[in-house]
């Protein structure tokens, strides 16, 4: 297909929006640690998450060396696995997928990407990052508590989550809760200048429909925290009273050893609903940012715009519409009104629609590009094909009828882990690979990034295709040990053997990740300006890597959409966002003839 | 898009009317919303956050209130106070809400002599609106002391479901903590407007940013949206 951009004006409008007061750190104290500039607090909380996302991820280890060799570590027991599967889920998808894409990318590439000089409130956007800080302290805190942490699972479901029974009921679940709140107290800060920045900051000619659709991906997803974490808000706040002041918000008359505890009345499916109904976008809050990001880096490195950017525009805001109407499908099993289940079937199987645009449009873009396997783009196909088997295995799952004998089995845990595990994080090592020498200034180890692909790529598949298969013999999720199960045959437990030993070597891939990027940060070759030869605007900033005020003097002036690639009759293959149309320089014809 | 449109959209004179105008504002560059500024635009998008919030607690209080088998007090008889001898079934409420209502309108005037510029009236009408919250806040403490005194607590009553207690502390306390926290600003506005901060531009302590009278509307905003929450709380708690 032709290149196809929407008009190019040699015009922009005038400055309606002021200049922002920036606040200028003095000291080193405010310049690096209290810092209020955007790219500092994106660094904060990026090496936050990664750094409590570590422990997620060595607990993973641990539960993979329970299932593959069960009864051979004397010092992982019942409840200790409960404990890791808890806080293993909880750690990667809130503090580490949600904090890196819209606190660490969000705030590195907002105010860059539209053209502001900081976000628009930086000392609330400092606030921010210091409060989630706070959360993942105390989170991590109840790993040393008596009890230990929480061993509810992750999704916390009343009324086991707060009962003698369950692990860390005396401290742990106290500090997840509280944890919690701090998180979505420090996220709403962030969350609302993400927002208001996109939405009334933007530079001269920057419209809504030139933004580069990594930043379209994080403003919708803000927007669905900053209405679905009120539900999860709610929830843990009447947990916590459910557990520290004795009310039955969610629990039942219920017996325990014999004993009729205090309870009583209360409805644990309201938990529930309110869970997911936050649970649900969650999903999208990952998924979303990832979309936008591999959309701008394929387009990037095939040298080809995006195919379709209004439709993939829309698709986004139709995901994130959507995403609030399917929450039940997560409780098909919970005991709903079956024509519930039949309308949040229908619905979630409608996500199905927009999200095929995205997967069709990504696909259309690579056809006939001039694909360059640099180590992002890598990971963009990586992450395109892995949607797209994870997605599918969502279909199976969002039908009622399928849903039902797959429930709790590993195959939804399979399902979730490549679309919402694998998938993401996919990009997020895209992502930073990708912005890594505009935020350092030098260039990765390609050789090291290409076996740290390979190895996670071949392994997550190695990992999750035999868990779906697992899944459909009928292993089920969260059991610390299958033993002689009658209807699970001996051969699960090889398999499981064989997961545990690929996950193990794809957990240390990940060590030679970052001590490339450790190592880079001093040692790398110098990368210079934009060299992915890249349009948007973060990579056309007056220094590299980018300054305080990110612009110097002057602010920069949009005339084009963020996808001008391969234009023809120009004379480099792209053209940036900024460069004012008469200062395009056109192709040698006598050049276009000798190719 | 054509030069012609272009400019246009750039002239508010010269801009449409109803819908098309929206479509202008949003398909302009810069800004979506044209007469917002950050702080206006920031507190409408965290209220709607925050309406959330209250949202997901009245539906869990009308989920809870089905749920348990127990029947729910009598919301006329528990909010009754005696006075001469007779119960007048909830006069103390009415009496709240009418002083928080007030508050809405004393917000409003102190608005409005503030973009006049009118630092005394405006700063006066602050504090005034800031005594209506705390009177708000005192009258629940009285309510909650009597209702403690009564044998209602969070885990049981001894008029019924013990979910009253519960949703009744958990709500009105979070709104009150809503209301206390409004209050708190109520006086350091107050006190920034008295100073003549928006005035001469005087830098805020944490954020060392430029003051503006907008910064009276903003938490006018604020006011007014706590104060149309108790309107809905009013409703299906006492009313229901």
């Amino acid at each position: 297909m032709a290149y196809a951009e929407p008009a190019v004006v040699d015009h922009a409008p005038p400055a309606e929006v002021p200049e922002v007061e920036l606040y200028h750190a003095k000291t080193w104290l405010t310049k690096y640690v209290f810092s209020q500039d955007a790219k500092v607090i994106a660094i904060q909380y990026s090496l936050t998450a990664i750094a409590i996302g570590l422990v997620a991820l060595v607990l993973s280890w641990l539960m993979r060396l329970q299932l593959g060799f069960p009864a051979t570590f004397s010092f992982i027991e019942p409840a200790d696995y409960y404990q890791y599967v808890t806080m293993h889920g909880m750690i990667m998808v809130i503090y580490l997928l949600t904090a890196l894409f819209l606190g660490g990318f969000g705030n590195y590439l907002i105010p860059l990407m539209v053209g502001a000089r900081d976000m628009v409130f930086p000392y609330v956007n400092m606030l921010s990052y210091w409060i989630y800080l706070l959360a993942v302290l105390v989170l991590a805190a109840s790993f040393f508590t008596p009890g230990g942490p929480s061993g509810a699972g992750w999704t916390l479901y009343p009324p086991q989550s707060i009962l003698s029974g369950t692990p860390g009921q005396e401290w742990g679940i106290i500090l997840m809760l509280v944890s919690l709140m701090l998180f979505i107290i420090g996220f709403t800060m962030g969350g609302l200048n993400y927002v208001v920045t996109v939405l009334q900051a933007r530079a001269r000619g920057m419209t809504l429909m030139r933004l580069p659709l990594t930043v379209w991906g994080i403003f919708v997803a803000t927007i669905l925290a900053l209405l679905a974490f009120p539900a999860l808000f709610v929830a843990v706040v009447m947990s916590l009273l459910d557990r520290t002041v004795g009310t039955s918000f969610f629990m039942p008359h219920i017996v325990e050893m014999g004993e009729q505890l205090p309870y009583g009345g209360g409805s644990p499916i309201l938990f529930q609903h309110l869970f997911w109904f936050f649970g649900h976008p969650e999903v999208y809050i990952v998924a979303l940012p990832a979309f936008g990001i591999v959309s701008d880096l394929i387009s990037t490195h095939a040298r080809r715009n995006i195919f379709g950017y209004r439709m993939m525009v829309w698709a986004i805001i139709a995901i994130g519409g959507l995403s609030f109407v399917v929450w039940a499908h997560h409780m098909y099993v919970s005991g709903m009104n079956p024509y519930f289940g039949f309308f949040f079937a229908t619905s979630t199987l409608v996500i199905a629609i927009p999200t095929a645009i995205k997967l069709y449009n990504w696909v259309l873009t690579l056809w006939r590009g001039n694909i360059h396997f640099t180590v992002p783009m890598l990971f963009c196909i990586a992450f395109i094909v892995t949607f797209l088997n994870g997605g599918i295995t969502g279909l199976f799952l969002g039908n009622v009828s399928v849903d039902v004998p797959l429930s709790d089995t590993m195959f939804v845990v399979a399902h979730f882990h490549m679309v919402m595990g694998v998938a993401p994080i996919f990009v997020i090592f895209a992502a930073i690979y990708h912005w890594y020498p505009l935020i350092s200034g030098r260039m990765f180890n390609q050789a090291l990034g290409l076996f740290h692909f390979w190895v996670t790529f071949i392994g997550a598949y190695l990992i999750f295709l035999p868990l779906h298969y697992l899944g459909f013999v009928g292993v089920p999720r969260r059991y610390f040990e299958i033993g002689e199960t009658g209807f699970v045959p001996e051969s699960a437990a090889t398999l499981n053997e064989f997961i545990t030993v690929v996950a193990l070597i794809v957990g240390f891939a990940q060590v030679v990740f970052m001590a490339n990027l450790a190592w880079s940060v001093f040692r790398g070759r110098v990368a210079g300006r934009n060299p992915w030869r890249a349009v948007t605007l973060e990579w056309q900033t007056a220094e590299v890597p980018p300054g305080h005020g990110n612009w110097g003097p002057t602010l920069p002036v949009v005339y084009r959409w963020a996808y001008a690639y391969s234009v023809p009759g120009v004379e480099d293959d792209f053209v940036p966002q900024n460069l004012p149309p008469s200062q395009v320089k056109a192709a040698d014809p006598s050049a276009r003839a000798a190719e | 898009m054509a030069p012609s449109e272009l400019a246009s959209a750039t002239d508010p004179l010269a801009q449409s009317k109803g819908w098309p105008s929206i479509v202008a504002d949003w398909s302009s560059d810069q800004r979506a919303f044209k007469q917002v500024s950050w702080g206006k635009a920031m507190m409408w998008i965290f209220l709607l956050s925050d309406t959330f919030v209250f949202g997901c607690f009245l539906l869990s209080y009308m989920t809870v209130r089905m749920s348990t088998t127990v029947p729910w007090p009598n919301a006329s008889e528990i909010f009754a106070l005696n006075i001469g001898g007779n119960d007048v079934p909830l006069i103390l409420i009415a009496i709240m809400t009418f002083v928080l209502i007030t508050s809405s309108g004393t917000m409003a005037m102190a608005v409005n002599f503030g973009y006049r510029r009118d630092r005394a009236k405006s700063a006066i009408l602050l504090l005034v609106t800031a005594v209506f919250g705390a009177m708000f806040v005192g009258m629940q403490a009285f309510e909650w002391t009597k209702l403690i005194e009564d044998g209602v607590r969070p885990w049981g009553n001894p008029f019924g479901a013990a979910q009253f207690g519960s949703s009744f502390f958990m709500i009105t306390g979070f709104h009150g903590f809503h209301v206390s926290v409004g209050v708190l600003f109520l006086i350091i506005v107050a006190r920034k407007v008295w100073r003549g901060d928006y005035d001469n531009s005087r830098k805020g302590f944490f954020t060392s940013r430029k003051g503006h009278y907008e910064a009276v509307e903003i938490m006018g905003l604020y006011w007014h949206f706590v104060d149309l929450v108790w309107v809905f709380i009013f409703a299906v708690f006492y009313l229901w």
